[in-house]
Formats: C-alpha cells, sequence, structure tokens
C-alpha cells in the first residue's frame, strides 16, 4: 500500500519534471515534441481511464466513447471563442469542467437507451450511436463545422491565476493537473457503493438485482460518470490544439480508448494509464519512423487477446505472489531465454512488415527502406530470407521456451501460495 | 395474514402448461419445504415468486401486498430473498465484498456514488460479522470464484440473508454436498433464518423431514399434497407418485 503512494507520487514528479529534462539551454527552448506527447498522453490517460469504467469495471463494451470526448472537445471551442469575444468570459482552468458537463448530458441522453441491454445488444446500441454522432458532426455545421471542424484560440485573456496559455507548457501543466484530479475523482469512485455495484453488475447481474439493485440503474450511472471524465479529456484537447475535427469523436478513436484500456489492463485501476502511456509513445514516436506503426498496435492487440487477457498491468500484478514469496530472482533466468526468441521473433516480423510496406507505400513515396545503418534494397532475396528466417526460427524456438517458462511458472506459484 | 401466498399461479412457456394452477399459503415464520420429482415446476415456482420470469396468470401476494407485476430488484426491496440452486455470487469480487454488496441496499446506501465503503463503520462490521456467523473468516479476502463448492454454497446462503429479508427462498441449497457438509449446511440455515418464514427446494428427504414445518408436493405444476410432514408422507396419492419408492 505505502509502495503505491511512493509509484503515485513518482509518476507525478516525473510528469512534472520531464519538459526541463529535455530543456534547450543554449537556446532556452522547450521540446515542442515532447511535450505536444506528454499532452496528448494527458488526454488519452483520462480517455483510457474513463472507458475503463465501461469495460473494466461494468463489463460494458462500449464502441462509441469517443463520443463523450468529441462532445467535450466541440463544447469547449464555442466556450473559448464565447470567451475570446466575451460573451461568456469563463476562466481556462475551469473549461474543461463545462466539457465534462457536456460530456455528462449527452452520456444521460444517450445512456437511457443503450444501458437498458447488456452485452451484445449494448455494444450494438453503443456502435450505432457513435456512427450517429459521427455523422451529425458532418452533417450539422453550425455546431461540428462540417469536415473542417471549429477552430479556435486559446489565449482568451481569462485566467484565474493571471496565465496567458501562450506555450504550450502551460497547457500541459493545465492538462497534468486535470489529469491528476480526473484520475483521483474516477478512484474514489471504485471505492462507492455504485463503484462496487458496477463490478457486481459485471460479474453477475441477476444476483444483483436479489439483493435489491436494478443492473440498469448501476449501469446507467456508470456510463454518465464515464461520459462526464471522457467529456473532461475532450475539454483538453481542444484547447490543446485549438481546433476540434470530427475525428475527435469518430469511431477510430473509440477504438483507440479500447485498446488503450485492453493493452494497459483492463482488471488493475491504473493499468489503462499504462496503456495510454505506452500507445501514445508508439503514436508519436514509431509513426515518425514506419509506415506500419498502426500494424504493429493492431498484432500487439491481438497478442494481448489470445496471450494476456489482463493487459500489462494483469501481467505485472501476476508476480505479485511470487515477490512476496522473494521468489523473483529465479524468474530472470527463464526471462532472459524467453528474451531471445522474443527479439528474434519481433525483428523477424518488422523485417517482413517494413520490407512489404516499403514495396508498395514506401516506393509511391519514394522513400528509401534504410535499417541498420545501411540502404537495403527491397527487392532483393537476401533480407526477405533473413526476415522470414529470423520470423521462424524465432517463433518456434518461442513456443519451446514458452513450455519450460510456464513450468517454472507453474512450481513457483505453487511454491509461493503455501 | 400470510407470509407469501400463490393464488392459482399458472405459467406458460410457449403452448406448454409448466405451472397449472398453484395456490400455496405460508404462515410467518414457517419452514417450508417443497419436494417433487424432476421437471415438477420446483424451480420455476421459485423464479415466478423472485419475479425472474412473469406470470401467466393468478396472483402472488408478499405480506398482503402484490409482487407478481414487479420487477425482482423490487421484490427483494419488499422483504424476499432468494438464492440459486446453481450457485450465483460475484465471482470476481473477494468473500468479504460479496457480503457487503449484499447488505448495501438494505442499509439504505442506493447508488451512492459519493460515500466511500471503507469509512461505513457500521456497514463493514455487519459484513465482518457476517464473515464469522459463516465461518468464512479465514476466506475473507479470497476471491469468491476460488472458493470449494460447499464454501461458495455457505456464502450464497450468506448474500441471501445480508440483506434482512424476511421471506427467504433456498433453492436445493444443499445440492451435490457430502452427508458431512449437508448437515453443517443445513445447521447453518437453521441458525441464520431463526426466525424468518423459508420456502424451500429440497431433493434430500432427511434434510425436508428434520426441518420443515409443512410440506408441500408438487408433481406435473399442480399441487398434489400440502401439510405437516406426517400427514404428507402419509398420503396416499403421494406415496403413488413420488414417496412410494423410498418406503419400500
Amino acid at each position: 500500500m505505502r509502495s503505491r503512494w511512493w509509484l503515485i507520487l513518482m509518476l507525478i514528479v516525473v510528469a512534472i519534471a520531464l519538459p526541463w529534462c529535455f530543456y534547450d539551454w543554449t537556446h532556452h527552448r522547450h521540446a515542442g515534441f515532447l511535450i505536444s506527447m506528454l499532452s496528448q498522453m494527458g488526454m488519452m490517460v483520462i480517455l483510457a481511464l474513463s472507458y475503463n469504467m465501461l469495460l473494466g469495471q461494468a463489463g460494458l463494451f462500449s464502441l462509441c466513447h469517443a463520443t463523450f470526448f468529441g462532445i467535450g472537445g466541440y463544447a469547449t471551442v464555442h466556450l473559448l471563442n464565447a470567451a475570446g469575444s466575451g460573451d461568456f468570459p469563463l476562466p481556462m482552468e475551469v473549461m474543461p469542467l463545462f466539457a465534462g458537463l457536456t460530456g455528462l448530458a449527452l452520456a444521460i441522453l444517450f445512456g437511457s437507451m443503450a444501458t437498458k441491454q447488456r452485452a451484445t445488444a449494448f455494444a450494438m446500441i453503443t456502435l450505432g450511436i457513435g456512427e450517429l454522432m459521427a455523422t451529425s458532426a458532418l452533417m450539422f455545421h453550425h455546431f461540428f463545422g462540417g469536415e473542417g471542424g471549429v477552430t479556435t484560440n486559446r489565449m482568451i485573456d481569462n485566467s484565474l491565476f493571471g496565465l496567458s496559455y501562450a506555450s504550450g507548457l502551460q497547457v500541459y501543466y493545465l492538462i497534468l493537473v486535470w489529469t491528476v484530479i480526473a484520475t483521483a475523482l474516477m478512484y474514489y469512485l471504485t471505492l462507492t457503493p455504485l463503484g462496487r455495484m458496477a463490478n457486481a453488475t459485471r460479474d453477475n447481474f441477476e444476483r444483483a438485482q436479489f439483493i435489491g439493485y436494478d443492473p440498469r440503474m448501476v449501469r446507467f450511472l456508470q456510463f454518465a460518470l464515464s461520459g462526464f471524465f471522457a467529456g473532461i479529456g475532450g475539454g483538453l484537447y481542444a484547447i490543446t490544439y485549438e481546433i476540434v475535427t470530427f475525428d475527435a469523436l469518430a469511431a477510430p478513436l473509440s477504438a483507440n480508448a479500447l485498446l488503450m484500456a485492453y493493452i494497459g489492463g483492463t482488471t488493475v485501476f491504473g493499468g489503462p494509464i499504462l496503456g495510454a502511456i505506452l500507445i501514445t509513445l508508439l503514436q508519436s514516436g514509431v509513426s515518425l519512423l514506419s509506415n506500419s506503426w498502426l500494424v504493429y498496435v493492431g498484432v500487439m492487440f491481438i497478442a494481448m487477446v489470445i496471450f494476456a487477457p489482463t493487459g500489462l498491468a494483469g501481467i505485472i500484478k501476476a508476480h505479485d505472489p511470487i515477490r512476496q514469496a522473494g521468489r523473483l530472482g529465479s524468474l530472470v533466468v527463464p526471462y532472459l531465454r524467453l528474451a531471445i526468441p522474443s527479439l528474434s521473433l519481433v525483428l523477424g516480423f518488422v523485417g517482413v512488415a517494413e520490407l512489404m510496406s516499403f514495396l508498395t507505400i514506401g516506393a509511391a513515396q519514394g522513400r528509401k527502406l534504410v535499417l541498420f545503418g545501411g540502404p537495403i534494397d527491397v527487392h532483393a532475396t537476401l533480407p526477405w530470407a533473413i526476415s522470414a528466417g529470423a520470423l521462424l526460427v524465432g517463433g518456434l524456438w518461442l513456443r519451446f521456451e514458452a513450455a519450460g517458462f510456464h513450468r517454472v511458472w507453474e512450481s513457483l506459484t505453487t511454491e509461493a501460495r503455501r | 395474514m400470510t407470509a407469501l401466498s400463490l393464488r392459482d399461479v399458472r405459467k406458460n412457456f410457449g403452448a406448454t402448461e409448466i405451472i397449472r394452477g398453484v395456490t400455496l399459503d405460508i404462515a410467518p415464520g414457517e419452514r417450508h419445504c417443497i419436494i417433487g420429482p424432476n421437471g415438477a415446476g420446483k424451480t420455476t415456482c421459485f423464479n415466478l415468486i423472485s419475479g425472474r420470469f412473469p406470470i401467466t396468470s393468478g396472483e402472488i401476494l408478499l405480506n398482503g401486498e402484490r409482487i407478481d407485476t414487479l420487477p425482482p430488484h423490487r421484490i427483494n426491496r419488499m422483504g424476499l430473498s432468494r438464492s440459486f440452486q446453481i450457485t450465483s455470487i460475484f465471482h470476481r469480487l473477494s468473500v468479504f465484498e460479496n457480503l457487503r454488496c449484499a447488505l448495501l441496499w438494505s442499509r439504505g446506501y442506493r447508488y451512492s456514488f459519493w460515500s466511500p465503503l471503507w469509512r461505513q463503520r457500521a456497514l463493514n462490521e455487519a459484513a465482518e460479522g457476517l464473515l464469522e456467523e459463516l465461518n468464512l473468516g479465514t476466506r475473507r479476502n479470497v476471491l469468491a470464484g476460488l472458493l470449494s463448492y460447499a464454501e461458495q454454497r455457505a456464502l450464497e446462503v450468506g448474500m441471501t440473508i445480508a440483506g434482512g429479508a424476511t421471506v427467504v427462498l433456498l433453492d436445493e441449497p444443499t445440492a451435490g454436498m457430502s452427508n458431512t457438509e449437508t448437515d453443517y449446511a443445513m445447521a447453518l440455515i437453521r441458525r441464520v433464518t431463526q426466525g424468518k418464514t423459508l420456502l424451500m427446494v429440497e431433493h434430500d428427504m432427511k434434510v425436508v423431514f428434520d426441518l420443515a414445518d409443512t410440506i408441500t408436493v408438487l408433481v406435473y405444476g399442480q399441487v398434489i399434497a400440502s401439510g405437516p410432514p406426517a400427514e404428507v408422507r402419509g398420503s396416499r396419492a403421494v406415496q403413488e407418485a413420488y414417496l412410494g419408492a423410498l418406503d419400500g
């Protein structure tokens, strides 16, 4: 318990300090790329955590979560415009709260329809809601601005602390503060009767009825509250980018929320934080290096669903009993033995994917594949053979090693349980 | 006034009539067992009373009030609670959390998303007390899904009585248990249903005749006998339909 508070404190300190670690002292400039990436992480953390209020905590597989993120964004853009022109003077710091309330209002409306159902029917309805909203965004120009979206200027000269928000750094710290607030509130919710009954209806909605709870009401309230938090994320998005287009509420972002929550781990509260950070890193980092970054995210997701349905946080948590027994050291060698074939498998896969991508898209872009410090001819046999070989050998070898790892793991966990 | 009464209750599934006019009166504090061959409609009866399925015709009254049109959670709030033939618990929550959840509504927490559970002293003490009463103290933090079968059954009984229901329906609480486990479970049930009205489906005749004040025999959706154990045992119709094989 103690160590968990330390971890949280550490995370916050790192988040505060990170922009200064990459400060360019000779030119007195901040690393813009890093700050925009960290800002993106903040909103994605809120999005993923609020999504997990549904998926992980209430067992609701929603496909329209971006709807509430997006509506928060649109509302904020209009509020910023109104504040800028002096029609509705609102300090910058409370904008995300209003964005959240917009998300809440829309989630109450849509939730009253969707949460009458559960499981597959619920997922279907939310899919419909998502499509409805994406279409509306393109149809109703006055509010959504059509394909071009709505733009704004965040320098509204109205701040509780006299900040101008001209620099990305100030915006980042605003995002950080709201991310911490939203995360704390969402964590608090898991410790209340509603939060616990959301878990209970997830496990067994019928039993929940026979202890006096209406599972529909539990689902509805959980859905509405998760819409509130998603809206906060959207508000921060609008403040950061000063433009909101229908991308902010369309299906790909909903899918992203699912990916982040699932890869990070839905069974642990902090899992989606991990997922949001990881996916944003991939998005910002790997997308610069490679055209195929989405392929990697997709394959990672499939691998997670098949081999580690509890996500990264679930994997980490599975080590708890072994750690408490003080036997974590015995896992070092087995892990190393897994690492070598895994590396071969991953490199082989990346090789094949990149060669494939450079054969088609890369050629069209007129780019050359540069790997390991030299240009590589994508039409030659050798790179294909090496990649495919590494992929195959790595895969087979990993299967063999995985069996051995499994045996060690089993014996350690049974030992820890005793 | 009766605690629970059924008036000519019927239930059709499609064209098939499963419950064919059941009338039953259960007095407050009575221990009432329903027995009958497989497929007689005992569990269906429970599902109708607890609101899991709607009835086709007839009336069901709980303490004099109609409940046959209400959803299960409303019936539960009026003081009727049930267990299931196939164990029904929250398998990914700990034993303690299961019991605490079962206490929440009756203690007025409703859908509160502002009161922190860890600070609800009386609630937590009640859950701990229940834990001890069920003899599950050492299993407090174990996920309910990982308990042994008998422990899960005990937990379910605990969750069924936790909310302070006055009418308790137990659907084969000892099914699949060994003799010792059955004895233990029955002692537990006797203890925790003290002063409550108990309606129970049971196959174990020893248990039934030990426990029941009244026995109702259900065959093909109809009551063929209802009364004190001695009377039911002596009934010719019952012997022909059901008990005959046991005595022989």
